[in-house]
């Protein structure tokens, strides 16, 4: 596991969102499971319930995360857009609108990893980088902390 | 870097500089574990980009796996006392 403070990490950012600290972001979640269990998904097939707490999991990040990241905001649209339900929109436009020069295999590579990277200003990605992976190193660490209190009890 | 200059050249009015990116790479560089890029002060921005990726495909993965497990658990354990520890251990 990687071993870092999470102090450091967040005052490196400018000013961090009110919403996001870690208890917060672990009661939102721990709720997100409840609903989880108690939906009846426990009669369902593993994998089945296995995707939707992938799913609670990244929208309890992006919602903590709060609407002035663009990451979080491209990742709400993107599970609040569940597949078969009426009639399948088209995709918007903006996601075929590269950059001006294309940048190198590693830029778009990244712009592929980071929710709503597709087309914004180079130095904003990277600062939307940087925050994803601050919150999904937290997220990643606190179900890993869920998973092992559950283990020993 | 020649493809930083052409970035920041054809960046909106060009008031992207390349000492901004080196502040935003270095930020990023930062949050990135030590084990991946070494404690040298400088990493090329390449090295970093690619870093950059591989911790966050390998993060993905994480996820993917930790939600398998709890989707197991979710179903054999007792979850309440469970979240009853996890909130305790995040007060304190």
């Amino acid at each position: 596991m990687y071993r870092r403070s999470f102090k450091d990490t967040r005052s490196s950012l400018g000013s961090p969102n009110p919403n996001f600290s870690k208890p917060m972001v672990a009661l939102r979640f721990l709720r997100a499971l409840s609903l989880v269990r108690r939906s009846g998904l426990g009669a369902c097939s593993p994998s089945y319930r296995a995707r939707g707490i992938r799913r609670a999991a990244y929208a309890c990040m992006a919602a903590s995360a709060g609407p002035r990241r663009a990451w979080s905001r491209a990742l709400l649209r993107k599970i609040r857009r569940r597949p078969g339900r009426g009639l399948r929109r088209p995709r918007a436009v903006i996601w075929r609108h590269r950059p001006v020069g294309g940048g190198d295999r590693l830029e778009v590579a990244l712009r592929r990893l980071v929710p709503g990277g597709g087309c914004m200003e180079y130095c904003r990605l990277l600062e939307e980088a940087a925050d994803y992976v601050k919150c999904l190193a937290m997220q990643v660490r606190l179900m890993q902390t869920i998973v092992d209190s559950a283990s020993h009890v | 870097m020649s493809t930083r200059r052409s970035r920041s050249r054809q960046a909106g009015a060009g008031r992207i500089t390349d000492e901004q990116i080196d502040d935003l790479m270095s930020k990023l560089q930062a949050i990135l574990p030590e084990a991946r890029l070494g404690r040298n002060d400088r990493v090329s921005a390449a090295k970093v980009l690619q870093e950059a990726c591989g911790y966050i495909r390998s993060l993905h993965r994480e996820m993917d796996d930790l939600s398998e497990r709890l989707s197991e658990l979710l179903s054999t354990t007792e979850m309440s006392s469970a979240q009853a520890a996890v909130v305790r251990s995040l007060l304190m």
